[in-house]
């Protein structure tokens, strides 16, 4: 059953301006209205189960939007669906205006969208600069010609010392720079997590589906990467975060989605919702 | 006299310091030179000195070990470099097509168990493109063995199209089928009689057949016509000169530069594999091989790598196949049984799967003391021993006769059939590995995949 | 109508719509070019049924090595590439048995133990056969059970036990090392050569069907048995409790994840009626085609491969049905092509089915 928002201001400007062009991002802050991402009517069943219901809502350009929801909400599933890495049985999903339903998650990622993983999905048996130097974009090296002819490969090698100084930077950025060389199968649960959080970032992304990112994390650390994300933010990055942390959320989020039993329940400021009686009870485990 | 205001010292140090030595710091220089050229050509972060020096301690010590049999099995000068070279040949052969399965497997994660299959296609297809007499189209070697090449790759990319998302076991199983369809083929009387572009195919239909070889290249280099009694060339006439002080004789002279011909096919596809390892390309197979869904996450389209590694890898096989097995001249669809496919797959898991070095290494290590080795040893012992023990016809007589004190049946039996326990050995080696050493001897280096140093950059300071 | 449900349903249709239709066009001119071959002479129904009917006793072979090889899978979580030569030990262990307890006293205890390496004595001097000496070949049955399930536990406790937590890669390339190692021995005792071993069977014609089929008692023994021997895995796993836990742990992969390693009596039961089976599948085959070599198991590990991949890996009946299918495709296929590439054929069905429906008709499972 899909529940349209009744609760709360969903801003209405859902206004398909699909002319915005990711590449230079303004850095108005959000709520200039621009849907960066248009989720309409997903479906997915496994089996016999309906994980996620006629899923809709939108997220703004440079929007820090909390995803929220009892366990088994379907969260993930919907993250997976958006992605590419599931495909849905119905529905839509525009990312800048263009659709991108039915496209491979590489695709996606290459457009701009770019998750991180619940369970943290470093490369173990590489280093820690190894897996950061695989993600930036575009690398002329990732093309076999190019690695190997003794012409281009001396472009390679200059992209590559360009990419190496990005990444120290990153792993200055996370402090995670003292464990450059090491393994990314011996890291710390937390170290994995900061791992994964800066290898998206250094994708150069323009919608960030952060699946639980501060599980894990110690206080300071997570204050320093909230307070990235808002500089990011502000220069016209957009973020969709799932978490369960009520206060991170309330406190950093401009947007919630709340859902749950594979549908939205409500969306609104953070306000709205923790107010809202139906999210409430969906919390306490009753049916809504 | 060397231009000594362009070197500098690896220290720093300038021109200055360097003046006093003479003909000495030029030889220096010009090694210096030659060396940081390899090192541009393997990919400044290749590792390759270090590799040379593992390599080449293993080969020391195998020469070593394979020497002392020779002798012990009473050789005489020619005899034991002939064995050498033989033992060579097989180490470059052994060594280009692990090279090609470490690029499937160590670096892409590709279990490819069907590596017979794509050496095969390329062998026949040479066979087909460059055969004579009236069999065949009879093209020149070199266009046959591109031919091969393309035709392996082929193959390799009809297979990998629809199979390269299954899981690995099943991938396996997949590429295991493919080579056994095409040595059913290869084998089939149908095929045999059957005309493709006028000409009959002509592939044995399960016997031996002549296939053209690029030795062909290397002996007429040597003699006019390639064989040992002929005229010999200019050059031909030095090397066998040189061969003869040392008591060797020209058939072993004109092995040994077929044998150079694999040494040098090697080095290059380790240069090539080297520039693939240590570049975002080699960088980007580890991390599909480490998790494919994350590095899709990435932006990274990696049915497409998978395809082209996988592509290049079977043309590999095929060059290693036509190099090697067509060296015999006469070869049958039955030498690309699945054994062969294993046999390198020891080498690699011996050497160290996902190591370029390893590889060469595990090939070294596998064809000296896991194949050859073993093989040698019936001839040392009959020659070292006086009473050469009278091989029994079963077991079961050998067996009888230990309950009278006497080995020596027992001896003789097991040294009639050493190539069977060779195998066993192998298999046991193989169980050994993987129960405590699945890294094999070089499988745990970090060779870490970038073109270019990933230190932290100079002038930065640490917040 | 979106462009992404256009998009959705072109790919889905594009992929295993389009394949099942050329196959199943395929299918159907292969009946139908069956059905001219009959109707215009070519092919006899006779000839078509004893193809049929050899297809089948091959398929029971396959169909019963491929219970053992279809639960290491799903239970044990690899492929196991030594069971080939579970074959081929249940083929010497057995009729090794055979022999001796048929000659014994007669003939050269040597000779008799390795299964005749000299050619001698002949099968017919001492009456390989069910008709002559049924006691010998029967007993042979068993010992061929009995001696491959000590080899295989042998093999779990030496080898694979310590490899449980790996990757079934790594339990792959061990078992390809016990494979060498089993194979390589067998061929040490007993030799290279490739000798006869049963002596001919009395044959009958029975009408059944649609035409006459010659049917031979050795054929008849392997069938009688192999049914015999599904039939008792069957109960077993329907009816008993161990079945059931067997069952469990190899249809339900969530389970199988929820409870993590097997417990050892399911690895025990496992190893034991799969090892069993594919020694007195091994023992069987020699029964009808006649003649042993150190190789035999190992040729026949693909076919089997198959027979489980095409019907489904994690399910015994899939394995059954599977391995009759090959069998069967492997007879039948002589009508189109010539003999050597029959097997190819059999191949090709197993790879198209592995890419485009990889668990297989009656299989649902995944391991790890």
């Amino acid at each position: 059953m899909t529940e349209s928002p009744a609760d709360g201001v969903t801003d209405a400007s859902t206004d398909p301006e699909s002319g915005a062009s990711s590449s230079d991002p303004s850095p108005a802050g959000w709520g200039d209205g621009t849907a960066v991402l248009e989720i309409d009517g997903l479906q997915k069943q496994f089996g016999g189960i309906t994980a996620v219901d006629g899923v809709s809502f939108d997220v703004e350009q440079g929007s820090i939007t909390g995803l929220i929801g009892p366990n088994g909400a379907g969260k993930s599933t919907t993250f997976d669906l958006v992605t590419g890495f599931t495909r849905a049985d119905a529905g839509s999903v525009r990312f800048d205006g263009r659709d991108v339903t039915g496209l491979r998650p590489h695709q996606i990622a290459q457009a701009g969208l770019v998750r991180t993983f619940q369970i943290t999905r470093e490369f173990p048996d590489m280093t820690v600069l190894e897996n950061l130097m695989t993600a930036p974009p575009e690398q002329r090296g990732e093309s076999l010609a190019r690695s190997v002819l003794p012409g281009t490969r001396r472009g390679v090698i200059e992209q590559e010392r360009e990419l190496v100084d990005t990444v120290w930077e990153t792993l200055d950025l996370f402090e995670i720079d003292h464990l450059a060389e090491e393994y990314a199968r011996s890291l710390s649960g937390g170290q994995r997590k900061l791992l994964e959080l800066a290898r998206a970032f250094l994708t150069e992304p323009e919608l960030l589906l952060l699946d639980e990112p501060m599980a894990g994390v110690n206080p300071t650390l997570e204050e320093k990467l909230l307070d990235r994300i808002h500089d990011l933010r502000a220069e016209g990055y957009t973020f969709l975060l799932v978490e369960h942390d009520m206060d991170l959320i309330m406190e950093h989020c401009d947007r919630v989605v709340v859902m749950h039993q594979g549908a939205v329940l409500a969306e609104g400021e953070p306000e709205e919702i923790r107010d809202n009686e139906r999210v409430i009870e969906a919390y306490l485990g009753g049916n809504v | 006299m060397t231009d000594e205001s362009d070197d500098v010292g690896e220290d720093g140090a300038g021109p200055r310091e360097q003046d006093s030595r003479g003909p000495l710091s030029d030889m220096r220089t010009t090694v210096r030179e030659y060396t940081d050229r390899i090192t541009e050509w393997m990919g400044e972060r290749s590792r390759w000195k270090a590799d040379a020096l593992v390599v080449l301690s293993a080969l020391v010590l195998v020469y070593a070990l394979i020497t002392l049999l020779a002798y012990g099995q009473g050789l005489d000068m020619n005899g034991i470099v002939n064995t050498l070279v033989r033992l060579t040949f097989l180490m470059a052969a052994y060594g280009l097509l692990v090279l090609a399965l470490n690029l499937h497997w160590g670096y892409a994660g590709l279990f490819n168990i069907g590596v017979a299959g794509f050496m095969s296609v390329a062998v026949f297809t040479l066979a087909f493109v460059s055969g004579g007499q009236g069999v065949g189209l009879g093209y020149p070697i070199w266009v046959g063995m591109i031919a091969g090449m393309v035709a392996a790759a082929a193959l390799g990319l009809l297979a990998a199209l629809p199979a390269l998302r299954l899981r690995a076991d099943y991938f396996a199983i997949v590429t295991l089928g493919i080579a056994e369809i095409v040595r059913f083929t290869v084998k089939s009387d149908w095929v045999d009689d059957h005309r493709v572009l006028g000409r009959e195919v002509g592939l044995g239909a399960g016997s031996s057949i002549q296939v053209p070889s690029a030795q062909e290249y290397v002996l007429k280099l040597f003699t006019e016509d390639g064989t040992s009694r002929a005229d010999p060339t200019f050059v031909g006439a030095q090397l066998f000169e040189l061969g003869s002080w040392f008591g060797i004789d020209r058939p072993t002279v004109m092995s040994a530069g077929y044998a150079l011909l694999l040494v040098v096919a090697v080095l290059l596809a380790y240069v090539l594999l080297s520039r693939i390892a240590y570049s975002p390309f080699g960088r980007v197979l580890k991390a599909i091989r480490e998790d494919e869904g994350a590095a899709q996450a990435l932006g990274k389209p990696t049915s497409r790598i998978k395809i082209y590694s996988f592509v290049l890898g079977c043309a590999l096989m095929g060059l290693g196949g036509m190099l090697w097995q067509a060296s015999r001249f006469t070869v049958a669809a039955d030498a690309f049984m699945p054994i062969v496919t294993f046999y390198i797959f020891v080498a690699l898991i011996v050497g160290g799967s996902g190591s370029n070095a390893g590889s060469i290494v595990g090939g070294i290590a596998f064809v000296g003391l896991l194949l050859q080795g073993p093989r040698m040893l019936p001839r040392v012992i009959n020659e070292q021993w006086e009473s050469v023990p009278e091989g029994t016809n079963t077991i079961y007589e050998a067996v009888t006769a230990l309950g009278g004190a006497d080995i020596m049946p027992l001896i003789g039996y097991s040294i009639a059939n050493i190539d069977l326990l060779q195998r066993l050995f192998v298999g046991v080696v193989l169980i050994l590995l993987m129960l405590y050493r699945p890294d094999g001897l070089l499988g745990h280096r970090k060779e870490v995949a970038a073109a270019t140093d990933l230190s932290r950059p100079e002038g930065e300071t640490d917040d | 109508m979106e462009a992404s449900d256009v998009r959705r349903t072109l790919s889905r249709l594009r992929v295993e719509q389009v394949l099942g239709a050329i196959v199943a066009v395929l299918l159907l001119y292969l009946v139908v070019d069956l059905l001219r071959q009959l109707v215009t002479g070519t092919l006899s129904t006779s000839t078509l049924q004893q193809y049929l009917w050899r297809g089948i006793v091959v398929g029971l072979i396959y169909g019963l090595a491929g219970i053992g090889l279809s639960m290491t899978y799903s239970i044990l979580r690899f492929a196991n590439f030594s069971h080939g030569d579970l074959l081929t030990t249940g083929m010497f262990s057995g009729w090794s048995a055979a022999y001796v307890i048929a000659g014994f006293g007669a003939y050269n205890l040597g000779n008799l133990l390795l299964v005749r390496p000299n050619n001698d004595p002949t099968p017919g001097a001492v009456g390989m056969a069910i008709d002559s000496q049924p006691v010998a070949i029967l007993g042979g049955i068993v010992v061929a059970a009995l001696f491959t399930v000590a080899i295989a536990l042998a093999a779990d406790r030496l080898v694979y036990r310590r490899l449980r937590k790996q990757s079934s890669i790594a339990l792959l390339i061990a078992s390809v090392g016990v494979a060498f190692v089993l194979r390589y021995l067998i061929a040490f005792v007993f030799t290279r050569s490739n000798r006869a071993v049963p002596a001919s069977a009395p044959e009958t014609t029975l009408d059944i069907g649609i035409a006459s089929t010659t049917v031979n008692l050795h054929e008849m023994t392997l069938v009688v048995s192999a049914i015999v021997l599904m039939v008792g895995v069957h109960l077993m796993l329907q009816h008993t409790k161990l079945g059931t836990s067997m069952r469990a742990m190899a249809d339900n992969r969530d389970l199988a994840k929820i409870t993590g390693i097997p417990t050892e009596r399911v690895v025990l039961a496992t190893w034991v009626i799969g090892a069993a089976l594919a020694g007195i599948a091994g023992y069987l085959i020699v029964l009808n085609t006649g003649t042993i070599t150190y190789t035999r198991g190992w040729t026949l590990l693909l076919p089997v491969f198959a027979g489980v991949i095409l019907g489904g890996i994690g399910s015994v009946y899939g394995a059954i049905l599977g391995g009759l299918i090959i069998g069967i495709v492997d007879e039948v296929a002589i009508i189109w092509l010539p003999n050597e590439m029959t097997m190819a054929a059999a191949f090709l069905l197993m790879i198209f089915i592995l890419i485009f429906r990889p668990q297989g008709l009656l299989g649902g499972v995944e391991t790890a």
